[in-house]
């Protein structure tokens, strides 16, 4: 069925669908979604709990099918009993039997060594044999979960056989994160998938966008607007983005240890954080709307020079310690780590928006394992009142306002205010006011992943990152890599359980770091 | 999930409110990490013989648990207001534990003229105060309707089809109405929606001849709202309804391209009330056939030359039992589709 002429946009010409209207839920076009990599550990513990769930909800396409493509041999019936034990081992709610049953009817597997270019052939003779089946051809939507090696080869195969368009249906790619591990990488592979596919065939996944706190940021700032008059350089003294977790490793060593804090999280969590903190507003909540203002914001931040990099970034590997009484090994003891390994598990960053908001503003970033608190959150200093009418002696005085708007695991916003503290005399002290997700929300948020495979599916692409996104991502983090690989500035070290190294405070001094 | 609880005979609705602030301090001081939930004050108008089934439909909503209730059993004849309130805390996830507070008033049918007066000072100012009355109380719901922001309801309750929708579009000028007989025709209303969806079958929506739902004896309400939905959002212009025997209704809407029927049928259904099944057919043949089964809604689409394709399209029911946290959940979204669909409905039955 594969035709030559290169189309993804089938019969457009039709009026839009008057039933839509009203509805929360809105239709997906049937599909067949094949996964690559589908035996891993990504497929196992999200992709398929998230489609069970979507299922469950209804929200799945009226006529969809599964595709498992991995390179182990396995029937039908293996994968679909792997995949039945996965989704009942990760749901977020117990299976309905019938529903789980009815989705597990809907799952093939196909034996495909990625660059195997007969598997591809067996790949699309069963989504042909499934368009026949539904009488239509379906979507198609490949969803790359494989390691990122393998990213390319598939794109390129998928490309070989045919697979990457359809004359009558919508072909989608989505593609798992790392986009790439450097600039260099990074822009070879968007090279190769944009010579197989059209920039809006391609949804690059960054879960963190698929987060409703994360989601909120952009709410918070473009629905009230009590916050948009200080939202600048004027009023915001500097702005600290923490992504700090309590655990260690675990048995991520083969990945972490080629991976590290910067390209684990900085390169695409936290700089997604500060794009949405910083954008202007757009226009118009359209993907590339929202994207444009985006990608402004990350081609603001300059890229350091080897100095800069050795002034305004940190990095460092915890060593053993005893958070909250138990023994933990350091990050060179741990088991899969190379002895001289100079992987970072703790990085913190000074970065300046040279924009007409936020010039002069600095931003700090910190992320690490180990640390002394699992928390995610971002925090608003702003500048202190320009005259203390008050005196501030017997009480703390007055603070500068601190906007604290946490994304996990107490997901809310907090803002501290100065209170007069109750008495004869006039003494102020910092008093908070708190907005938590969970008092004032009944429903309960899906999974990051839930709403990002509905959204690729329908081909809506606000919450993923575009090719131009992801490369002025890697523009600020290659600068940084490359003097870090040069040995500068030297890797430093705080125990488990600490909530870094002191270099960091250094970082950051005069201002202080957030507590944990 | 531990509770403090103050009650009073012959009371006032200030000594309530009193008491229900000393509660919520006495909860502060006592637990650090108690926040009282705020989404919504639910006050509820119910007979007192009735009283505990209302309160087991109640704690079936589970997470849609509005923050406030207002509890109002009315026995005939009852002299006295007598209350009972109680602040709960449950934990929540993450490190606070939530509270709710609950106000339940025994009053008579003589307070229910001036029942505002008496809720007014219970409510959680600045929240949306959804109302809801399952047994009627139609003067209780009125006086309360400069309180009320949501009123929820539910046609099939009525005995007389035309009077509920009625009783719905007067309420809809001072209140956005919350109708369950709506709400069960959601997922009916999604998946044909999403049938009609892709372009080719886009098409099909200006050619549709005939439409048939089936439901249970007892929901009629929502296959009329269904039909209304489709004569509103498709710009057809519905005549009545004729009984064509105890379990059937027909009648025709005016489409652009000529005539649709509309065929109501009622059949047996065991289990949720509701809609059985719904089959929209085109004026060349085509259909397409929507029937509740096993895992989801049994999907039959018929092409022009007779060939058929069956599937099942995914999904779980919730059943009766999630209707009313439906129904709490949806007294904060606006669903702008109900109020056209109520109007088309209105004149079917007319």
């Amino acid at each position: 069925m594969p035709a030559s002429i290169p189309t993804d946009a089938p019969d457009r010409e039709v009026g839009d669908n008057p039933l839509v209207e009203g509805l929360e839920r809105l239709p997906v076009p049937p599909t067949t979604m094949v996964i690559f990599g589908a035996s891993g550990d990504l497929a196992h513990r999200k992709l398929l709990p998230a489609l069970y769930n979507l299922a469950h909800e209804g929200a799945l396409p009226e006529r969809f099918n599964l595709i498992g493509a991995a390179r182990r041999e396995q029937t039908d019936d293996e994968f679909r009993e792997v995949m039945k034990e996965s989704i009942s081992a990760n749901s977020r709610r117990e299976p309905d039997p019938q529903v789980l049953d009815g989705l597990l009817e809907r799952m093939h597997y196909v034996s495909v060594p990625f660059d195997d270019s007969e598997a591809y052939g067996r790949l699309g003779q069963l989504i042909e044999e499934l368009d026949e089946e539904a009488g239509q051809p379906l979507a198609r939507m490949y969803y790359l979960s494989t390691a990122p090696e393998f990213f390319s080869a598939i794109a390129e195969e998928l490309k070989q056989a045919g697979l990457h368009r359809h004359k009558h249906a919508d072909v989608r790619v989505v593609i798992e994160k790392p986009f790439g591990t450097d600039l260099e990488s990074a822009r070879k592979l968007q090279q190769v998938v944009s010579s197989v596919f059209r920039e809006r065939q391609v949804f690059r996944i960054d879960h963190y966008l698929g987060k409703e706190t994360v989601q909120n940021v952009l709410a918070f700032r473009f629905a009230n607007l009590m916050f948009e008059p200080v939202w600048n350089r004027n009023y915001i003294d500097h702005v600290q983005i923490t992504a700090a977790e309590d655990l260690g490793i675990g048995t991520r060593a083969g990945y972490y240890d080629s991976s590290g804090a910067l390209r684990d999280l900085v390169q695409n969590h936290m700089l997604q954080l500060l794009t949405l903190l910083c954008m202007e507003p757009p226009s118009s909540f359209d993907a590339d709307k929202v994207r444009d203002e985006k990608v402004k914001v990350l081609d603001a931040v300059t890229p350091m020079s080897p100095e800069e990099v050795e002034r305004c970034t940190v990095r460092a590997q915890y060593t053993a310690g005893s958070p909250a009484g138990e023994d933990v090994v350091g990050y060179l003891e741990e088991e899969g780590v190379p002895d001289d390994s100079q992987t970072e598990t703790y990085t913190a960053l000074r970065l300046m928006v040279h924009n007409w908001r936020w010039e002069g503003v600095p931003f700090f970033l910190r992320t690490g394992k180990r640390l002394s608190r699992k928390t995610t959150e971002i925090a608003v200093q702003l500048k202190p009142v320009p005259h203390l009418a008050f005196a501030s002696d017997g009480s703390v005085g007055v603070q500068p306002n601190l906007l604290i708007l946490a994304v996990q695991p107490n997901e809310g916003v907090s803002l501290s205010l100065g209170a007069k503290i109750p008495g004869s005399r006039m003494r102020i002290r910092p008093v908070n006011m708190e907005f938590l997700y969970g008092s004032s929300f009944m429903s309960q948020s899906p999974e990051a992943y839930e709403r990002l495979i509905q959204d690729a599916m329908r081909g809506e692409a606000t919450l993923f990152t575009r090719d131009d996104e992801v490369i002025a991502q890697w523009s600020i983090i290659d600068p940084i890599l490359r003097a870090w690989k040069e040995g500068e500035p030297p890797i430093a070290s705080y125990s488990a359980g600490l909530p870094g190294p002191p270099e960091a405070d250094e970082l950051i001094a005069p201002r202080n770091w957030r507590g944990l | 999930m531990s509770q403090e609880v103050w009650r009073e005979r012959d009371t006032t609705p200030s000594k309530v409110e009193a008491a229900l602030r000393h509660l919520l301090i006495e909860r502060y001081h006592d637990e650090d990490a108690f926040v009282p939930a705020r989404v919504l004050n639910l006050v509820v108008v119910a007979d007192a013989e009735f009283r505990g089934e209302v309160e087991n439909r109640l704690e079936r909503v589970g997470r849609y648990h509005p923050s406030r209730l207002v509890l109002c059993s009315v026995e005939p004849g009852h002299k006295t207001i007598d209350a009972w309130c109680s602040v709960s805390a449950e934990q929540a996830e993450g490190p606070f534990s939530l509270g709710r507070e609950t106000v339940e008033l025994k009053l008579g049918d003589r307070h229910l003229k001036a029942l505002d007066t008496i809720v007014d000072p219970l409510l959680v100012p600045d929240l949306a105060t959804l109302v809801w009355a399952p047994h009627g109380h139609a003067e209780a719901v009125d006086a309360l309707r400069r309180l009320m922001q949501v009123v929820l309801v539910d046609s099939q309750d009525e005995q007389e089809l035309p009077a509920a929708l009625a009783r719905s579009g007067e309420l809809l000028e001072t209140a956005y109405v919350v109708d369950l007989a709506w709400l069960r025709s959601t997922p009916w209303r999604e998946r044909v929606a999403a049938a009609f969806d892709p372009p080719p079958q886009r098409r099909e929506l200006a050619e549709i001849a005939g439409v048939t739902v089936r439901h249970r004896a007892d929901s009629a309400a929502a296959a009329v709202l269904y039909c209304g939905w489709l004569c509103s959002r498709l710009g057809w212009r519905p005549g009545s309804l004729s009984d064509g025997g105890s379990s059937r209704r027909t009648g025709h809407a005016r489409a652009r391209r000529g005539e649709v029927t509309l065929r109501l049928d009622e059949v047996e259904q065991p289990g949720a009330p509701g809609l059985a099944g719904v089959t929209i057919e085109t004026a060349s043949g085509w259909s397409f056939s929507l029937d509740r089964g096993p895992g989801g809604l049994k999907s039959i689409r018929r092409a022009r030359d007779g060939s058929e394709q069956v599937w099942t399209v995914l999904g779980a029911s919730r059943g009766e039992a999630g209707i009313l946290g439906e129904g709490v959940r949806q007294a904060l979204l606006r669903d702008p589709t109900y109020k056209p669909a109520l109007a088309a409905a209105r004149a079917m039955v007319a």
